[in-house]
C-alpha cells in the first residue's frame, strides 16, 4: 500500500470515522439525549459521505447521505433518538463500512433492507415524539424514468440540465437506460437515444418533478413512481411498518431491553490524541530493523574500542553507545499503541452477544491508556475474543437466574489492562457463576486428560479449560462450547511468550488474567554456548541456574533427571539435541527453564551472560526448523539462534512421560 | 463566462422588460426587433440562448425558428418562444418547428430568469 494513495488513505480515514461512529453509538445506548454524541455521529457520517464522493465511493456517498439525513433529524430535534435508531445506524454502519472495503455483499438489497428499516425506526420515532410538527419520513422521493424525443437536443434541450433538475430537488441515484442505443451505423450522432433511471430522495411533490420536463413531456417517456410505497402510506403507524422492516429492528428490541436501568455516570470518553502523523506500519518494522543492526554496529565498535582504541575513539564509541541506546528505547514506544484500540473493538462484540444470548451485559474497561506494542495489540484480538464470549455465553447467568441469586440482573463483564515491569497483565473478570470444578473435572476424566481420581492443584484443574477439545458447555451454542478455542487462546497466548491464569469462585465469577510481554522485537535474553556455537535463551524463561557436577552429570545418565529441591527436574543435553561433536566442558551448567507448570533443564558449555537481543525472524528456508524461534546477531558480528523454549520443553515431556510411566 | 441571450420581439417595452430582467440576472442581452432581424443578428454572431416573440412583421417567430434550425450552426441552441396563449396548437407547432421551450405572457422577471437559468444551467 502506497502512502501516497488517496483511496487507500481514505479507507483507512474512513475506517477510523466508522470507529468513532461506533463508539458514540454504543455510548448513545446509555445516554440516548447526549447531544455530544449524536453530533459525533452526524460529523462522523457527514466527512464519510463527503469524501467517499470524492473518491469514488459513490454507493458508500449514497448509502451514507441516506443515514445522515436520518439522523440529521435527530441532530436538529425532529425526532428523538431510540435505541431501535441506534441499533438501526449500527448495522448500517457495518454495511458502509462492507461498501468501504469493497466487499459488499448481497449489493443494493443490503442497503436498501437496512434504509427501509431506518424509514422504519424514523418513523416510529416521529410517532411518539415530543414536539415533531415537522416530521417527515425520511426516504421519501420519487423513482422518474424518463426518455427524451430523439430530436430534443438539436432542439435546444440539453438532457444533462434536466438531470441537474432532478439534483436540485434532491440526492439523486442516476443510471443512464442505454438499451436503445442503435448500432454505429444506424447511429443519429445528434439524436438521443440515452434514457435515464433516477431515484430522487425528495419532499418535494410529484408535480415539481414534471416541471423539469415541462417543455418536453408531450414527446416523451416519462414515468414517476413513489419511493418506499409502505413508508409513506402509514408512516404514523408504527404497528404497520415494523414487520416491513422486521429483520432490522430485531436487535432493537434486544438494544431497548439494556439500557432500562437508570443510565450509568457516563464514562470519560477516551480521550483522543490532538496530532497523529500517519506511517504505515511496515515502514516501522523497517526503522526498527536499521535501529537492530545499528546497535549490533555499536557494540562492535564499543568492542574494538575497548580492545585497541585510543582515548578519543573510546569517547566517541561511548557517546554513539549511549545515542543508540536513546534511540532504540525511542523506536520502542514508537510501536506502542494504547490498548484502548483493541478494547474498543469489544464494546460492539459485547453489544451484539447481549443481544443473542437475550442477557444484560455491560462491559466495563480499565486501563485503556496502557500500551503495549503494536504486533502484539493485533494478536491478543482473537484469544479476547474467545475468552469473552466465554465469559457472556458460560459465566454470565440469565437475568432471571442472576436476580434469583441475589446479583443485579445486568452482567458485568470488567476489562482491564496494566501494565507491570516489562509485563503488561489484562485480565478479563466476569461476575457470573464462575467455572464449575465438578464439571471440568468429569469432563477432562471423560475426554481421558486425566486419571479418575488423579490428584490436582486447583490451577491445574482450572487449565484444564486450555486442553485441547475441551469444552464444559452442556448445550453447543453458535457463540462458543464448539470445543476449539480456548486451546487456541493458550497457544496464540504462548506464542506471544506470554501466560494464562485463571481464578474462579463459585457463584462469583471467574478471573482470567493475561500476561504478555510489552514487545515481540527485542527481548532480554541468556546468552550461553553449547559447543562452539551461540544461543539466546529468553530471560523471562529462565528460573536459575545451576552448575551439573561432575558426579551428578555421571549418576544422571541414561535417566536425565536431576533433584531440584525435591523434586525432580527433567534435563535436555543441548550438546546432544544439536550434535555439536565436540567434547564437552569440564564445568557443564543446567540453565532451568519453565513455561507454565513445566520444568526442564537445558545442558550448556558456558553462560555468557545477559543479552539485550534485537529479533531477527528466520528466513523463509529456516523458519519450520523447531526449537528456534528466531535469531539475533551479536556484538561481534556473528550469528546465536534464540531457543524456542515451549518446544524444548515439549521435547522433554515425553521422557519424563516415560518415566512416570516406569 | 457570462452567457449572451438573443431577444427578438417587435414590442419595445417588452424587449425592455426581457433586457432588465435578463442584464439583471447576468446575461448579455442582444435586442433583434422582428424575424428578420432576429435570423441577421443570430448568424452574425453567437449565442446561448434566443427568446423569440411569434407573432411579428417581417417573419414571424415560426418561420425564423424553422429557418435557425435548418443551420447546423444553432443545432442545439435553446429557443424559448413567448406567447400569449397558453394554447396547447401553438405550443406544438413551434416545438415542431424547433423551439425548445416556452413562456406565456403575462410573465414576471423571475419566471424567465427562472427559464434561462433551466436551460442553460447555472
Amino acid at each position: 500500500m502506497s502512502a501516497t494513495d488517496p483511496i487507500a488513505a481514505f479507507r483507512i480515514e474512513g475506517g477510523e470515522l466508522l470507529d468513532e461512529v461506533e463508539q458514540a453509538l454504543l455510548d448513545m445506548g446509555h445516554r440516548l439525549d447526549d447531544m455530544d454524541l449524536v453530533n459525533a455521529v452526524f460529523r462522523g457520517l457527514h466527512t464519510l459521505k463527503g469524501s467517499g464522493a470524492m473518491f469514488g465511493f459513490d454507493a458508500l456517498a449514497q448509502f451514507t447521505h441516506h443515514c445522515e439525513s436520518a439522523f440529521d433529524k435527530v441532530r436538529k430535534g425532529v425526532v428523538p433518538a431510540t435505541s431501535q435508531l441506534v441499533a438501526v445506524i449500527l448495522s448500517a454502519q457495518d454495511h458502509m463500512r462492507a461498501l468501504l472495503d469493497g466487499r459488499a455483499t448481497g449489493g443494493e438489497a443490503a442497503g436498501d433492507e437496512i434504509l427501509a428499516a431506518l424509514e422504519a425506526a424514523i418513523a416510529e420515532a416521529a410517532g411518539a415524539p415530543p414536539a415533531a410538527p415537522a416530521a417527515k419520513v425520511a426516504g421519501q422521493g420519487w423513482h422518474v424514468v424518463f426518455r427524451l424525443p430523439a430530436d430534443c437536443m438539436a432542439n435546444g434541450t440539453n438532457p444533462l440540465m434536466l438531470l441537474d433538475e432532478l439534483r436540485d430537488l434532491g440526492p439523486c441515484r442516476i443510471v443512464a437506460l442505454t438499451d436503445r442505443l442503435p448500432t454505429l451505423e444506424e447511429l443519429t450522432p445528434t439524436h438521443c437515444h440515452i434514457g435515464w433511471d433516477v431515484t430522487v430522495e425528495t419532499d418535494e411533490p410529484a408535480s415539481a418533478v414534471e416541471d423539469v420536463f415541462i417543455f418536453v413531456m408531450d414527446d416523451m417517456e416519462l414515468a414517476i413512481t413513489p419511493l418506499a410505497v409502505d413508508a409513506t402510506e402509514a408512516p404514523a403507524d408504527p404497528a404497520a411498518t415494523a414487520p416491513v422492516a422486521a429483520p432490522a429492528t430485531a436487535p432493537a428490541a434486544a438494544a431497548a431491553a439494556t439500557p432500562a436501568a437508570p443510565p450509568p455516570p457516563a464514562p470519560p470518553a477516551a480521550a483522543k490524541a490532538a496530532e497523529h502523523v500517519r506511517v504505515p506500519a511496515e515502514r516501522l518494522d523497517e526503522l526498527m530493523d536499521r535501529v537492530g543492526e545499528l546497535v549490533i554496529a555499536q557494540s562492535r565498535l564499543s568492542q574494538i574500542a575497548h580492545q585497541d582504541g585510543g582515548l578519543a575513539l573510546r569517547s566517541v564509541s561511548e557517546e554513539i553507545e549511549r545515542l543508540a541506546g536513546e534511540l532504540r528505547d525511542t523506536m520502542m514506544v514508537l510501536r506502542m499503541m494504547p490498548v484502548a484500540s483493541l478494547f474498543g473493538r469489544f464494546r460492539r462484540l459485547v453489544h451484539d452477544l447481549a443481544r443473542d444470548t437475550g442477557k444484560a451485559i455491560d462491559l466495563v474497561t480499565t486501563g485503556e491508556s496502557t500500551e503495549v506494542d503494536k504486533t502484539v495489540i493485533e494478536r491478543l484480538f482473537d484469544p479476547l475474543v474467545h475468552i469473552i464470549r466465554n465469559s457472556c455465553d458460560h459465566g454470565l447467568e440469565k437475568a432471571e437466574d442472576r436476580v434469583a441469586a441475589g446479583k443485579s440482573a445486568t452482567g458485568t463483564v470488567h476489562l482491564s489492562a496494566h501494565q507491570a515491569g516489562g509485563e503488561v497483565l489484562i485480565t478479563i473478570r466476569d461476575d457470573g457463576r464462575g467455572i464449575d470444578r465438578a464439571r471440568v473435572r468429569a469432563k477432562a476424566e471423560a475426554n481421558g486428560l486425566i486419571q479418575p481420581d488423579q490428584l490436582l492443584a486447583d490451577q491445574e484443574l482450572l487449565q484444564l479449560i486450555f486442553a485441547p477439545g475441551f469444552s464444559t458447555a452442556a448445550q453447543v451454542t453458535n457463540l462458543s462450547g464448539r470445543g476449539v478455542g480456548m486451546d487456541v487462546v493458550k497457544r496464540t497466548i504462548e506464542s506471544l511468550r506470554g501466560t494464562i491464569e485463571v481464578a474462579s469462585i463459585d457463584g462469583g465469577g471467574s478471573t482470567i488474567t493475561l500476561r504478555i510481554p510489552l514487545t515481540l522485537a527485542i527481548i532480554d535474553g541468556l546468552l550461553v554456548r553449547v559447543g562452539s556455537g551461540d544461543y539466546v535463551i529468553p530471560l523471562s524463561a529462565v528460573e536459575e541456574c545451576l552448575e551439573l557436577s561432575g558426579e551428578e552429570d555421571l549418576r544422571s545418565q541414561g535417566r536425565s533427571l536431576i533433584t531440584l529441591r525435591d523434586r525432580l527436574v527433567p534435563f535436555l543435553r543441548l550438546r546432544d539435541v544439536f550434535a555439536t561433536g565436540t567434547p564437552a566442558d569440564p564445568h557443564q551448567k543446567i540453565v532451568v527453564v519453565a513455561t507454565g507448570n513445566d520444568r526442564v533443564g537445558l545442558v550448556v558449555d558456558q553462560i555468557i551472560g545477559n543479552h539485550q537481543t534485537v529479533i531477527k525472524s528466520m528466513s523463509p528456508l529456516h523458519r519450520h526448523v523447531g526449537s528456534f524461534t528466531g535469531a539475533t546477531i551479536l556484538g561481534d558480528g556473528s550469528v546465536a539462534l534464540i531457543l524456542d523454549i515451549a518446544q524444548l520443553v515439549a521435547l522433554a515431556q515425553p521422557r519424563e512421560e516415560r518415566l512416570r510411566a516406569a | 463566462m457570462t452567457a449572451s441571450i438573443l431577444t427578438v420581439d417587435d414590442s419595445t417595452s417588452l424587449r425592455l422588460a426581457i433586457r432588465l430582467a435578463l442584464t439583471g440576472a447576468g446575461y448579455d442581452v442582444t435586442e433583434a426587433v422582428d424575424g428578420v432581424d432576429g435570423m441577421t443578428k443570430a448568424n452574425a454572431g453567437r449565442y446561448d440562448m434566443i427568446v423569440t416573440d411569434l407573432n411579428m412583421p417581417n417573419m414571424d417567430g415560426l418561420t425564423m425558428i424553422r429557418e435557425l434550425r435548418k443551420d447546423a450552426r444553432h443545432a442545439g441552441t435553446p429557443i424559448i418562444f413567448l406567447t400569449t396563449e397558453s394554447d396547447a396548437d401553438i405550443k406544438a407547432q413551434a416545438r415542431a418547428a424547433g423551439a425548445t421551450g416556452w413562456l406565456v405572457k403575462p410573465f414576471v422577471p423571475d419566471q424567465l430568469i427562472k427559464i434561462a437559468r433551466k436551460v442553460l444551467g447555472k
